[in-house]
């Protein structure tokens, strides 16, 4: 197989240069994705670590391990490294790997950028995190930095500013990188609609990022002059508004919800139809209902902010406009279970992890319905029910898609299978473990439980016990997921080019592992 | 230590018995306690008429699911099938849904109405969000005071406390002030703020708005019960955000006239109930 794809070019075919250079300089989609995923995990487990001593504080009522200043530090941190950290970046990871290899490109179309879009994120992190131990304390006004409050923070302020532009510029560069690939490099005979549905849905993304970016980056720059410079965008003495910023803020974050959604539309897309042995079902509705998903998000974003005193016609625009994402996503949903339909399917861990993501995103999708009904909103609003809401969409909905990729291209990336029974215990685990933790945030919200509170009334005391009992099982289980990539790196058995025997696209033709240069000469499409 | 922990393990046991005890302020409570002004049972049949919704889709879509994983599995030796688009399933499925959110949409639209009008009201009082307590003012009659936590939840809050949290009566959930209304008034609230967003909710009230700094924000209700009711603020603002409780307690008019004049008030105006809207915004 490997020669199939050996190049007629004149120099040799050089492999990966030695040693920590390797990764440092390296300008190569494999290598680049993997530092992504790698990183993506470590933030995965840094901001989980924060999610356990959240939980472990809420285990009971009364204040037993936090301060409330710092709880309020450890629930602001968890989000951004779990959004910008974790689930953006192994997105991110996952578009390096394989974009090229499933449009039949040799690499990713601006190399360098794409080395310097992930070096700036380590940099970042390390900035943001580092604050925690400033004067002050670290940002503790919640990710969505409304101020004034945010304007409250100590010395970590202009740090945290700093952190969120670099990471707006890595992820600018990641989604131009992505776009002028999936234009540009395509192999002949791919057109736009024979495109996989994962660079579909990442093509839509990276326009997301690129319209959405630049907002978040004003936002807060606004803020730092806000702090430091004597403007008052958004204090109410200076003739400012508060709410301004709520609205940009969210005109950035509800795309950005999206963003962290639908590549993992597309990771399910793939693998569904791998291990129902059968096409896809609506191929070109599922395209057609990402983009529209896409186009709603920029005319959705004050349903966060109902509470926040806005005209009724307002509130009846948001309303309806949001009330519509059901309908898309409705289609997505019955197009995965129709694919499903009269299959003959088979179990692997990937198949368990992208079916766990088609019934618990749906569940996420309920409560988002929900919460677009303005006057229930007004009770559903910033309590619990809220937390459970989005965590089912980015837990069992992202982080779940994430899984199932890795498992599902894991062979193709090192070249061996993992233990498929390590797998399915880590699916098992994290599926009980996840369901425990949120589902119970449900009734606490709907009973009376505010979000980002560190200790609570006596009432609420039973539903977080066992949301923090399903919190635990969850957090070690991802031990589990280490221990399978590092048991399939070492001793897993050689995969096959194929690896999965309903799997169809070009990555599947390469070699397992995948060659330095994925296509060197660009593939025939019929 | 553990035998705190066991405590809840026993609540287990009684689950049902507790919410058939007490549906407002049980443990293991699942869904929205009732409530008791004029708009709350429309808020909540909404609610419960989404969620209803909701789970019928969700309890036949996962079953179809589930039948699809036990049928159509390989180890059944079933051969797949190479359908991948069928048009009629899929207007079907595209237009169920939109029907079901136009059903939804128009009780939702008059909710919105209905939540808004808050004119003609019989009382206004001023809430003020602060850094971490709440400041009242009955625009109509002078009274005006802070509430903050009360001091038995302040004292067991603290971190190592060493006082056992459950055996404080309302726990983070009572203050030192209420704010007392009669029943059966239309009583608008001004929401605003004093140095950070805060929200005011007390979920059997069924209102919830953000208190902005330098804007003033609307509600009202019409309580149809007397009672003590409990929320707390429910917008992140600061350490104390956890710690700023609201206590309504509504009573009849009788007792609110007296407390009125208890609290250094002008009886005289208790029971105005003309006062338009545009002679309390001036009072501010």
């Amino acid at each position: 197989m490997s020669e199939a794809v050996s190049h007629d070019s004149h120099h040799d075919d050089h492999g990966p240069a030695k040693g920590l250079t390797r990764w440092l300089f390296t300008t190569n989609h494999k290598d680049i994705g993997t530092l992504y995923l790698i990183f993506s995990l470590i933030m995965f487990f840094t901001g989980g670590a924060m999610a356990l001593i959240i939980r472990a504080e809420l285990f009971q009522p009364g204040l037993q391990f936090v301060d409330p200043h710092f709880f309020n530090q450890l629930t602001t941190m968890h989000a951004l490294l779990m959004v910008f950290g974790a689930v953006m970046p192994a997105f991110v990871g996952l578009a390096n790997w394989l974009l090229p290899m499933m449009i039949g490109a040799p690499d990713m179309a601006l190399p360098r950028m794409n080395n310097w879009s992930f070096w700036i994120l380590p940099f970042a992190f390390a900035m943001l995190i580092s604050t925690l131990f400033m004067q002050g304390g670290g940002p503790a006004g919640g990710w969505t930095l409304y101020p004034p409050l945010v304007l409250q923070t100590g010395d970590a302020f202009p740090f945290m500013i700093f952190a969120i532009h670099l990471m707006g510029i890595s992820s600018i560069m990641g989604s131009i990188n992505v776009i002028v690939t999936i234009l540009n490099m395509r192999a002949p005979g791919m057109t736009l609609l024979k495109m996989p549905l994962f660079v579909w849905t990442w093509l839509i993304t990276a326009y997301l990022l690129l319209a959405v970016m630049p907002v978040l980056a004003g936002a807060v720059t606004m803020l730092l002059t806000d702090k430091y410079f004597g403007t008052s965008f958004f204090l109410g003495a200076g003739g400012g508004d508060p709410v301004l910023f709520q609205h940009i803020f969210w005109f950035f974050g509800h795309p950005e919800v999206y963003i962290m959604i639908l590549p993992a539309f597309g990771v399910v897309s793939q693998i569904i139809p791998t291990f129902a042995r059968k096409p896809l079902f609506g191929y070109e509705a599922m395209v057609y209902a990402t983009a529209t998903i896409a186009f709603l998000s920029f005319i959705v974003w004050a349903h966060h902010m109902f509470t926040s005193g806005m005209p009724i016609a307002g509130q009846m625009f948001f309303m309806f406009a949001t009330m519509l994402i059901a309908i898309p996503t409705a289609v997505k949903v019955f197009n995965w279970t129709a694919t499903m339909w009269r299959g003959e399917m088979t179990f692997e861990t990937p198949m368990l992890f992208a079916v766990a993501f088609v019934i618990l995103f749906t569940i996420g999708g309920f409560s988002g319905l929900m919460l677009a009904i303005v006057p229930a909103d007004y009770q559903y609003h910033d309590t619990y029910f809220v937390v459970a809401h989005f965590h089912y969409v980015l837990v069992p909905g992202a982080v779940f898609s994430i899984m199932a990729a890795t498992y599902y291209w894991l062979p193709k990336w090192t070249g061996k299978m993992y233990n498929e029974t390590l797998g399915k215990t880590h699916f098992w685990l994290s599926m009980i473990g996840v369901n425990v933790l949120f589902f119970p945030q449900h009734f606490l919200g709907l009973a009376g439980m505010p979000r980002r509170i560190p200790d609570y009334a006596i009432q609420f005391a039973d539903f977080n016990m066992v949301s923090s009992i399903g919190a635990l099982i969850f957090g070690f289980s991802q031990l589990f997921f280490v221990w399978v990539i590092i048991d399939c790196v070492r001793n897993g058995k050689q995969a096959t080019s194929q690896v999965w025997e309903g799997a169809e696209g070009l990555e599947w033709t390469l070699p397992s592992p995948a060659p330095y240069h994925s296509f060197e000469t660009a593939p025939e499409i019929k | 230590m553990f035998k705190g922990l066991w405590k809840p393990s026993c609540a287990t046991v009684a689950v049902l018995g507790l919410l058939a005890v007490n549906p407002a302020l049980a443990a293991w409570q699942l869904d929205m306690p009732v409530g008791v002004t004029t708009l709350s049972d429309m808020i909540r049949d909404l609610h419960r008429e989404i969620l209803i919704i909701c789970t019928i889709i969700a309890v036949v879509l996962f079953a179809v699911i589930a039948y699809a994983l036990f049928a159509f599995r390989k180890s059944r030796n079933v051969k797949a099938a190479t359908f991948s688009h069928n048009t009629t399933a899929e207007v079907i499925w595209t237009v169920i849904p939109i029907l079901i959110l136009i059903y939804m949409a128009v009780p939702s639209a008059r909710g919105i109405l209905e939540i808004e009008d808050a004119g003609s009201p019989d009382m206004t009082i001023k809430v003020t969000g602060y850094q971490w307590k709440w400041g009242y003012e009955y625009l109509d009659n002078g009274v005006s005071f802070f509430a903050n936590l009360d001091e038995l939840s302040a004292e067991a809050a603290r971190l190592d406390s060493g006082i056992d949290v459950r055996d404080i009566k309302h726990y983070l959930r009572d203050v030192d002030n209420r704010m007392v209304v009669p029943v059966g008034k239309k009583v608008r609230i001004l929401l605003t703020a004093n140095d950070v967003i805060h929200s005011w909710w007390v979920p059997q009230l069924y209102i919830k708005k953000d208190a902005i700094p330098g804007f003033i924000n609307e509600m009202w209700f019409t309580a149809t019960k007397t009672g003590v009711f409990r929320g707390q603020c429910t917008e992140l603002c600061g350490r104390g955000h956890g710690y700023m409780p609201i206590v309504v307690e509504v009573v009849s008019e009788e007792d609110y006239a007296a407390w009125v004049i208890e609290n250094g008030g002008e009886p005289s105006m208790v029971s105005t109930t003309e006062i338009s809207a545009d002679s309390s915004v001036a009072a501010l």
